[in-house]
């Protein structure tokens, strides 16, 4: 694994390794931020049932 | 130290703690990830009769393991609400679920993708990833469950009663999908097994679980603040946070 | 029917099973659609897989299997469905009787009406299309076996899924997963025999599993009914 050529061919099977990868990549990223982003909507649709209620 | 214990039971408690020690976890496993795909990718050298494709090992055996461990934790979360009536327990569990269902879905890819190269096929009649999949089914249908039921606490605590039997057939299962791989194998090595490890590749193996795991703990605490706010919305911190939230 | 106000809990549980055998008999009708089904499903296999007599004979035992267990899944939701309509099931779980004795009484009248019909006309589509004794008998016996255990859990999905909104199709996503021990178990025993190896093995994992069901189910399914109805 000396070049970095060899590094992203990983032994001819490149498409499963990277594959993989890249899978995971995109399960870990979206279960980390799907959260976040229902959390500021749950926060703001709060918000506006609270506004709603006390007219203030 | 129970005082401190105690502290995540209490649904504003854990609210407050999650909101610093799930960054905090983030940016460990990100930590983690570094050290761990530098010693798989890089490090660890070539498996001599599976090459580089052996590196998915790090992804496909710490999502697998994960799956498990996350079924564990959904059960035993949903048994403190179940029968000590602990609300973070109800709270946990629903939350822990998608997650789970997550792990197992790229443990089973995964798998096909190292199946593929190695054995020909897409989808090979393996114990493991057939117990995986069944594995999928279960969380699917913990989530269609709860998602079926109006009340959360109800829906929580009728969840927790099928997750504990769960888990009660988990093994069953895992016994029952052995014994029907091996009726015309033989009792052979599973597919999946690795006979003996060399350190150098089971460092890094190592440091992606625990990478993972840190993750899941993180993701698990960003999901349950959801999960907190959408079971509790009616009580007056609730609605104390989302006002000074909306001040920000 | 016996009050049961001051009466024990086998007098209880003879009431309740009294009361739903009597229902399934005033719908008696509706014992036939499980059955059709069972039959509609078999019959379409020989159509997709095409006449060839060998293969057939050789499959039809795991086919007979599956379509056990699609048809179970049809007859579970009138375990508690009925109950939970009329009012009758919260007064059940409020009854001093053990509720997980009464469930047992359920699963046994779900195993009587919807389960052992099933297994009767299995062994003779079996017979009719030439599946050799030995086979036949290791197939019936793993049914035999195994159903207690469909019965039992299935009863454990209908409570968990009383009264939803897609229940039917809940049920089955629940509950089929928790099948698969039974289904390896008994149609291995079928295809052994068909070899004719010996069955010892699957029939004896077959009836641990419906002691184990027997005993852990019913404490599960009244927790599910517990849960449920708040």
């Amino acid at each position: 694994m000396s070049t970095l050529a060899e590094f992203f061919a990983m032994g001819g099977y490149a498409v499963y390794v990277w594959s993989s990868y890249a899978l995971a990549a995109v399960v870990l990223i979206w279960n980390a931020v799907q959260p976040l982003r229902r959390e500021r909507r749950l926060l703001q649709t709060l918000a506006g049932r609270t506004r709603r209620r006390q007219p203030s | 130290m129970f005082e401190g214990l105690h502290k995540f039971a209490s649904p504003p408690h854990f609210h407050a703690i999650s909101r610093w020690l799930s960054p905090t976890l983030y940016g460990v496993s990100l930590l983690l990830f570094a050290l761990g795909l530098v010693g798989g990718l890089v490090l660890a050298p070539a498996d001599y009769q599976q090459g580089d494709s052996f590196r998915i090992i790090y992804i496909h055996v710490p999502s697998a393991w994960l799956s498990m461990f996350v079924y564990m934790v959904m059960a035993g979360a949903g048994a403190c609400g179940l029968i000590w009536k602990m609300k973070m327990g109800d709270i946990v569990a629903r939350a822990a679920a998608p997650l789970g269902a997550s792990f197992t879905f790229l443990a089973l890819v995964t798998g096909s993708l190292w199946g593929k190269p190695m054995w020909g096929a897409w989808w090979v009649w393996d114990a493991r990833l057939t117990s995986e999949l069944i594995l999928l089914f279960l969380y699917l249908g913990y989530i269609a469950l709860q998602a079926a039921i109006e009340d959360r606490r109800v829906a929580a605590r009728t969840g927790a009663v099928l997750a504990i039997v769960g888990v009660v057939n988990i093994p069953i299962i895992h016994y029952s999908v052995e014994w029907w791989s091996t009726l015309h194998q033989g009792p052979t090595v599973t597919k999946f097994d690795q006979p003996s490890i060399a350190t150098s590749m089971l460092i890094p193996l190592l440091t992606m679980t625990l990478a993972f795991k840190a993750f899941f703990i993180a993701a698990l605490l960003v999901r349950t603040r959801c999960e907190i706010l959408e079971f509790e919305q009616h009580t007056s911190w609730v609605r104390e946070l989302v006002r000074a939230e909306a001040a920000r | 029917m016996s009050a049961a106000a001051h009466g024990t809990a086998l007098d209880a549980a003879r009431a309740v099973l009294g009361r739903d055998l009597s229902r399934a008999w005033r719908r008696r009708a509706e014992i036939l659609q499980p059955l059709v089904f069972f039959a509609i499903t078999v019959y379409l296999f020989p159509l997709a897989i095409g006449p060839a007599e060998q293969t057939l004979r050789t499959l039809l035992p795991a086919i007979v299997w599956v379509a056990v267990l699609l048809s179970m899944t049809l007859t579970l939701p009138d375990v508690f469905a009925a109950d939970h309509a009329d009012g009758s099931l919260d007064l059940l779980a409020l009854s001093p009787q053990p509720l997980a004795l009464l469930v047992l009484t359920k699963a046994l009248a779900h195993w009587l009406v919807g389960a052992a019909p099933l297994l009767v006309l299995a062994a003779a589509m079996c017979a009719v299309f030439g599946v050799d004794a030995y086979t036949l008998r290791a197939l019936m016996l793993g049914l035999v076996l195994g159903s207690p255990v469909l019965s039992l859990i299935g009863a454990l999905g209908s409570a968990l899924t009383v009264g939803l909104r897609g229940g039917t199709l809940l049920l089955a996503l629940i509950t089929l997963p928790m099948y698969i021990p039974v289904l390896i178990f008994g149609t291995s025993a079928a295809r052994n025999a068909s070899l004719g190896l010996p069955v010892e093995a699957e029939m004896y994992l077959l009836s641990g599993l419906s002691v184990l069901a027997l005993t852990l189910t019913p404490w599960a399914t009244a927790a599910a009914l517990r849960a449920r109805l708040g």
